[in-house]
């Protein structure tokens, strides 16, 4: 059985958990065992709301955990949860998708287990290595085994092939996939002869100190679009020269109902927030269209913003990365051509 | 305060990265080597924490004789002692890297006392495995929080009411609050010290060393520690590329003449 | 995007500053149909160009080194892309405060505005400066920060504004050539990039530290080597903020850490040539998608660095606290001898170097390149000691790039004497009389690639025979030694033997060889079997490209040889002018032909005991050719062409010889001259105290392309009827009448310095200058300085050479010659030979 750890943030369903459930279903298939979904501190009636999506993806189970510790998101907490789960359950596999909670809600169980885990795979394949075992890897319920993956290093610049092998033969192998390399299917894709899982508790004892770090605050700052979910992000690089160089980026960017981000080097010359960073080490975003204003397209940035769904470039350099990664350009100086988009698409609107 | 870093000495490549001729590592040979840029953030974290309030960052590496210039430079920027964990420079895998760090912990905090705070980068650079911090603070049992953009370290109650530090834990306990960011705001964590954080880049603006700083750090005395452990189950067999996505790039034109085909792309994609 | 072009006239391969600043010139010069490929993207593609330090100090003792400099600042200047921040140099030692004596006449010679200062008045413009290390500067005004991408940008302009195309982020792959059209040779004729081929007739490398590589591509050689300057970049530093300026403060050097400090906006740059010299192959150096910056600013090995901070500190306290914010290991270009790579590659026709450049030089090397390209020489100044085609074979491996760019990397700002001798490499090329010669105790000086013996230290007797002694000054006494004089005096009273292995001898043969051969040279060629000429090559422009000597060895032969310095530029003219219809070979005998020369009142005398030959005016008159045998007793009877003639001024031959048959002939004469005093002599009195007595000129000293044969006059009577090469603008500056300088030979009247110690000019450009001390300069900008200095020990006197105004040029003129920054009396005394002017002894 393969389990897929569904992510929720007070029983909301984001990206992650369908990029997670798409994934899953494929490696499910590809293990040729049943697909089952766990929802860790979500109660009987966030479950009910999952479960049609859950149960499109093709998962037949849906596990719910719920302890008086789980009160919000708590990766110590999610961890041990998940961990007792494997140990009652004995899934062959366990799936999260690699976003900060999944890949360290995944970290926090396989560290309780002492597990291998992949983080952030792109392709996962039960290996017939285990000379003998038959399909004992991706077989029937609680077998251990050995596993060829390839996973997302340097940010996704370089791909590693690697063994994951389960010492103990009924272990579980733990998994994530790389956040936003799948697409996930949007519910009208999917199969409508799936029906909902069936929804099952499953009971965990967990220890009152685990509450440490379990959320106690939530501090928001802004209301309505956020940069990894943005439809159309406005990006500015060193070109931009400046902080106030923004202003027009932002001016577009609300126009649109996007957001601005950056490239790691206005970051480090102070001209935005962190925040706004786009990249290995800042955000990875998706949106539908990536406009990158004077980006040159370091590997730094392009990994960050490489599952745009469409990319414009403005770039007064033609032979710039991020124009030649782009599928559309406009080559001349940002500090023209971005005010001249604003004032075109105001006028179309009229 | 004493605070423990764990960094790891990475390549620092450009836009394109080579694979080695053995297959499984990157071709360093004209690359120069850097810390992980959430770790070089950890360190100067640490740096700013005991520059207010005092105390001592001790650095601490896996790797080979060459990741001692990682620990120098971060004594160039004000840690003030350097720990290596000998391997033979080989990629270990973050079980195997994380039972090494935790063995070497346990041995330095039998030494010279506990760190109060350890800091792991959110995730290497190069390997990205996002375990090896969680790995080591559950097998010290200790608190850990990822994706750290922010930290308060609270008052130790005992002392601010002068009750001294006789009591043990409970009120007397010192605390943080950790910040992580979330879409469109961010949240908090708090807990109790001796704790585990996993820092992410833009928790602050790394400095970069001084002269005189740079200088300095060539005396710093390396601690050398001489562990191995069993290896975990996730083996590299190899590395290489990503098929290299061929995008046929339209260009709109030069200019303003580009402009108008610009908004007819946006609109045409239904965003407008 | 346009279509790709097809087809050039030339293809320009590097878009660095000498790249674009090279297809600017030659659009002014009238090229069009120019097409400049870059495999990096602009404006900055990524070579040394990109991470430049932008800064020009135009005092160099080098006068090609100088003048282009100053050229290119100048260019700069007009583009309004520079600034003139003023720059000091400071001394922490005493060596360098006497080196400082030394830029300040070098200053004076080409005309750079410069001043000592004292510690503190070094403060007073740079107030950061810790006096308390320093002992002095040395302040130019005019040195200035460049914009060198912005030049490169502006001149690319230029030329795309009249056709040039552009080709950014392609890469050339190979530079294809076809065979011909003399046998060795090959042309260019295409270059094949990335993106396709381009069909061209011309090619220039102007690809800085890559050069190599792709002149390999096309089975060439540009002898250079990409090699680390460290640099780091500090701040923010409140003092140079609050300037509001890019830079504000000058810039400083200080030269005995080798090490530069230069403002940029808020931060310092500090660079260094100190640490240990880190060479790359060009292979080595990362694609620009490799690179972590670009792929000539390479990881920066901060253990090198680390002394240099030490000593940054010591002279600005303030840089001690500044971050260091970016260091990189810089790769910039050297050759195996500190001088550029220009002009026609060897054995390639129409491929052209235009490489190993800084920006210093860049616009002012790139109009050089441009104009020889168009005119068939440089016009700007002569840039002979940049010619590519000096190199030996031995010059161009690896190995001797490495070496001889290790030995000078810290010499970047070392402090050379001007007759400073390599330690690496040496004996590559030696005589047949090697072994001889250092039992003797030989001192060699090389010459390029060959070992000369300057003095014998078996000659030390002689010394205390003439009365001599050591020069009193330690920097006079470096690389000299009394035996040069007393050598001199021994050859002038008895005889000596010069060991002349190191002449480049070189054959034309065949039916055409006497009708080439009269092409190249001013004098007539066409003279009687066995007789000899002595004459100049000119450029197209009338300028001195060589001056030898050829032989009419046989009606369809004629020989020539020519010095050691010249040999592989000589070689070059020769190969690139010769006719391709097969009517003449060229051949090279260098390695197969010896030479001794033996001259003095006795060398007759000499002779004579081992050759029946009738040795007299008659029997063997000056200037011609005598094929003899030569007794060598047991060694038996050597073969050898007896050639009267002298370059010493006293009477003997050059004998040449079989290689092989060179030892026997140099132990049979010594063996015979001993009664005679004959002495083992040396280069010193060859080269330099012989010929200086005499006035005789030297190519590459009195003769540069920038000068006439009427002004080093050398003019004869009349002009010969056939044509050559430079003969219509020759015959030009014959027919505008006297020249406007002419060249001079002066003695020093005293020698004593402020200090009261007797001096020795080395020869090293020392401005002549009117006895009230103003430079003296004609009207196409040329100075009067000194080509030639050395001893006159026969005349008592130290000798000057120097192109002076005619009005100046008269005999007893008062002059003035600077060294070291002092002004000592000097006097005209003759357009000729100020020892033995009636040539007597060469005709006794």
């Amino acid at each position: 059985m393969l389990l897929v750890l569904i992510e929720h943030d007070r029983g909301v369903l984001g990206e992650p958990a369908l990029e997670a459930l798409t994934f899953g279903r494929s490696l499910a298939a590809k293990m040729n065992a049943a697909c089952h979904g766990l929802m860790i501190g979500a109660d009987e009636s966030a479950a009910q709301q999952a479960a049609a999506q859950v149960g499109a993806h093709g998962a037949t189970q849906l596990y719910t955990v719920q302890h008086e510790v789980l009160s919000d998101f708590g990766p110590e907490a999610w961890g041990e949860s998940l961990a007792q789960v494997i140990t009652a359950l004995q899934p062959a596999a366990v799936l999260a998708c690699g976003s900060e909670r999944g890949n360290e809600v995944m970290a926090q169980a396989a560290a309780r287990l002492d597990l291998p885990f992949a983080a952030n795979c792109i392709d996962i394949n039960p290996s017939d290595d285990l000379a003998g075992e038959g399909d004992a890897a991706g077989g029937g319920e609680g077998a251990g085994g050995s596993w060829a993956v390839t996973r997302i290093q340097w940010g996704g610049s370089l791909l590693e092939d690697a063994d994951l092998v389960t010492v103990a033969p009924d272990a579980a192998a733990l998994f994530s996939c790389g956040l936003h390399t799948v697409v996930s299917a949007p519910l009208d894709s999917l199969d409508p002869s799936l029906g909902p899982p069936e929804i099952q508790p499953v009971s965990v004892q967990l220890d009152a100190e685990l509450s440490r770090t379990v959320v106690r605050e939530r501090v928001v700052l802004e209301s309505g679009v956020t940069l990894p979910t943005a439809p159309v992000v406005v990006g500015g690089g060193r070109g931009v020269g400046s902080a106030d160089g923004f202003a027009a980026l932002e001016e577009l960017a609300e126009l649109l109902g996007g957001r601005v981000g950056c490239s790691r080097a206005v970051t480090n010359n102070g001209w935005r927030p962190h925040s706004d960073q786009v990249g290995q080490t800042g955000t990875r975003i998706a949106p539908d269209l990536y406009i990158a204003a004077g980006i040159s397209g370091a590997v730094q940035h392009w990994v960050g913003a490489m599952a745009s769904k469409h990319i414009l470039a403005v770039n007064t350099d033609p032979e710039a990365n991020m124009v030649t990664k782009a599928d559309w350009a406009v080559i001349g100086d940002l500090h023209e051509v971005i005010p001249a988009i604003t004032a075109e698409i105001r006028r179309r609107k009229g | 305060m004493r605070i423990l870093c764990c960094i790891k000495r990475v390549p620092a490549p450009g836009a394109k990265i080579n694979v080695a001729a053995d297959g499984c590592s990157v071709d360093a040979a004209h690359l120069g080597f850097t810390t992980s840029p959430h770790e070089e953030c950890a360190v100067e974290e640490a740096v700013q924490i005991t520059e207010r309030g005092g105390g001592e960052v001790t650095v601490l590496t896996l790797g080979s004789v060459e990741a001692g210039e990682q620990l120098r430079y971060a004594a160039s920027v004000g840690a003030h002692h350097g720990v290596l964990v000998a391997s033979d420079g080989s990629s270990w895998d973050p079980q195997r890297t994380a039972r090494a760090l935790t063995t070497a912990i346990e041995s330095l905090e039998a030494d010279s006392g506990t760190f109060d705070l350890i800091l792991f980068g959110n995730e290497s650079a190069d390997s990205g495995g996002f375990q090896v911090g969680v790995r080591v603070a559950c097998a010290l049992g200790r608190a850990i929080v990822n994706g750290v953009k922010g930290i308060e370290l609270l008052e130790r109650k005992g002392e601010v009411e002068g009750k001294g530090q006789s009591e043990g834990k409970g009120e007397g306990e010192a605390r943080l609050r950790a910040r992580r960011e979330i879409e469109g705001g961010f949240e908090v964590y708090e807990f109790g010290l001796p704790a585990v954080l996993g820092i992410k880049e833009g928790i602050n603006l790394p400095r970069y060393p001084t002269m005189r700083g740079r200088l300095a750090s060539k005396k710093l005395q390396i601690t050398t520690l001489e562990l191995d452990c069993v290896a975990g189950g996730q083996k590299l067999r190899r590395l290489h590329r990503p098929a290299e996505t061929v995008s046929e790039t339209s260009i709109l034109g030069q200019g303003d003449t580009g402009v108008a085909a610009a908004v007819d792309v946006i609109e045409g994609l239904g965003l407008m | 995007m346009d279509e790709f072009p097809s087809s050039a006239k030339c293809v320009v391969i590097g878009a660095g500053i000498v790249g674009n600043c090279l297809v600017g010139h030659l659009t002014k010069l009238g090229w069009s149909d120019l097409v400049l490929v870059d495999k990096g993207p602009l404006p900055n593609p990524g070579g040394s160009t990109g991470h430049a330090s932008n800064f020009i100090f135009p005092v160099d003792h080098n006068k090609e080194m100088c003048l282009l400099g100053v050229q290119s600042a100048n260019q700069y200047r007009d583009l309004g892309l520079s600034v003139d921040s003023g720059g000091i140099e400071v001394a922490r030692t005493q060596q360098r405060m006497d080196e400082f004596q030394r830029r300040m006449t070098s200053a004076k010679a080409w005309g750079v505005d410069a001043q000592l200062l004292s510690p503190e008045e070094v403060r007073e413009l740079v107030p950061f400066v810790n006096t308390d290390v320093i002992l002095g500067g040395f302040y130019c005004p005019s040195v200035s920060v460049v914009d060198s991408l912005e030049t490169g940008t502006v001149m690319r302009r230029l030329a795309t504004d009249n056709g040039c195309r552009v080709l950014a982020n392609t890469e050339v792959l190979d530079v294809v050539t076809t065979p011909g059209p003399n046998p060795g040779e090959s042309t260019v004729s295409a270059v094949v990039t990335s993106a396709g081929t381009i069909e061209t007739e011309y090619v220039v490398i102007a690809c800085g530290v890559w050069s190599n590589r792709i002149a390999n591509m096309a089975d060439a050689y540009i002898p250079l080597v990409p090699a680390v300057h460290q640099m780091a970049d500090v701040g923010p530093i409140d003092m140079l903020a609050h300037t509001g300026k890019e830079i504000g403060y000058p810039i400083v050097r200080d030269m005995d850490t080798y090490c530069y400090e230069r403002q940029s906006s808020g931060s310092m740059e500090v660079g260094s040539y100190a640490h240990r010299p880190i060479l790359h192959h060009p292979d080595e150096i990362p694609s620009n998608d490799e690179a972590a910056l670009s792929p000539t600013e390479m990881p920066f090995t901060p253990d090198d660095f680390d002394p240099q901070m030490e000593q940054a500190i010591e002279l600005m306290d303030m840089l001690g606290d500044a971050e260091i914010k970016y260091a990189i290991n810089g790769l910039l270009s050297l050759t195996p001898d500190a001088m550029p790579c220009l002009g026609e590659v060897p054995d390639v026709r129409n491929l052209w170097s235009a490489a190993a450049v800084w920006v210093k030089e860049g616009p002012g090397m790139a109009q050089a390149v441009a104009e020889w390209m168009t005119y068939g020489y440089p016009r700007v100044i002569d840039v002979h000691g940049s010619d590519i085609a000096r190199f030996y074979p031995e010059e161009r491996s690896d190995e001797h790039i490495w070496a001889r760019a290790s030995e000078h990397f810290n010499k970047t700002y070392g402090i050379v004497h001007p007759a400073e001798q390599w330690e690496s490499r040496r004996n590559l090329r030696v005589g047949p009389y090697f072994s001889r010669q250092q039992e003797l105790g030989a001192f060699f000086f090389q010459a390029r690639t060959w070992e000369r013996p300057h003095w014998f230290e078996s000659n030390t007797d002689l010394v205390q025979r003439y009365g001599l002694s050591e020069r009193p000054v330690e920097w006079d006494n470096r690389w000299w030694s009394p035996i040069c004089n007393a050598e001199h005096l021994n050859l002038r009273e008895n005889c000596g033997l010069v060991d002349l292995s190191a002449f480049q001898v070189y054959e034309l043969t065949g039916p055409g060889a006497v009708a080439y051969a009269e092409r190249l040279a001013v004098n007539k060629v066409d003279v009687a079997v066995g007789r000899s000429i002595y004459t100049p090559w000119l450029t197209p422009d009338g300028g001195f490209h060589s001056d030898l000597t050829m032989m009419r060895m046989a009606e369809d032969r004629v020989r020539i040889v020519t010095g050691v310095f010249d040999g592989g530029r000589d070689k070059f003219w020769i190969r690139r002018h010769m006719p391709s219809d097969g009517s003449v070979r060229f051949d090279d005998l260098t390695s197969d032909i010896t030479t001794l020369g033996l001259w003095g009142p006795n060398a007759p005398a000499v002779l004579a005991q081992i050759c029946d030959f009738d040795l007299s005016q008659d029997g063997s008159p000056y200037g011609s050719l005598r094929e003899v045998e030569l007794n060598c007793g047991a060694a038996g009877t050597v073969k050898a062409t007896l050639f009267r003639i002298s370059y010493v001024g006293d009477t003997g031959w050059e004998m040449y010889l079989n290689w092989n048959d060179g030892p026997a002939l140099w132990d049979t004469l010594m063996r015979a001259g001993g009664e005679y005093g004959l002495r083992p002599t040396g280069g010193s009195v060859y080269s330099i105290s012989g010929r200086l007595e005499k006035g005789y000129r030297l190519m590459g000293a009195e003769l540069e392309s920038e000068y006439n044969p009427l002004e080093a006059g050398l003019a004869r009577p009349r002009v010969k009827a056939t044509d050559f090469i430079g003969k219509e603008a020759y015959l030009k500056a014959r027919d505008a009448g006297d020249p406007e300088v002419q060249m001079c030979v002066l003695t020093v009247e005293d020698q004593h310095d402020s200090q009261g110690r007797k001096r020795y000019m080395q020869g090293g450009n020392e401005p002549i200058v009117t006895p009230d001390g103003k430079r003296i300069i004609d009207s196409h900008g040329r100075v009067s300085r000194v080509t030639t200095a050395g001893p006159g020990p026969s005349v008592g006197k130290h000798l000057l050479m120097s192109y002076l105004p005619a009005e100046l040029a008269s005999p007893g003129t008062q002059l003035g010659v600077v060294y070291m920054n002092e002004i000592f009396d000097a006097r005209v005394a003759t357009t000729g030979a100020v020892f033995d002017p009636d040539d007597s002894r060469l005709k006794s």
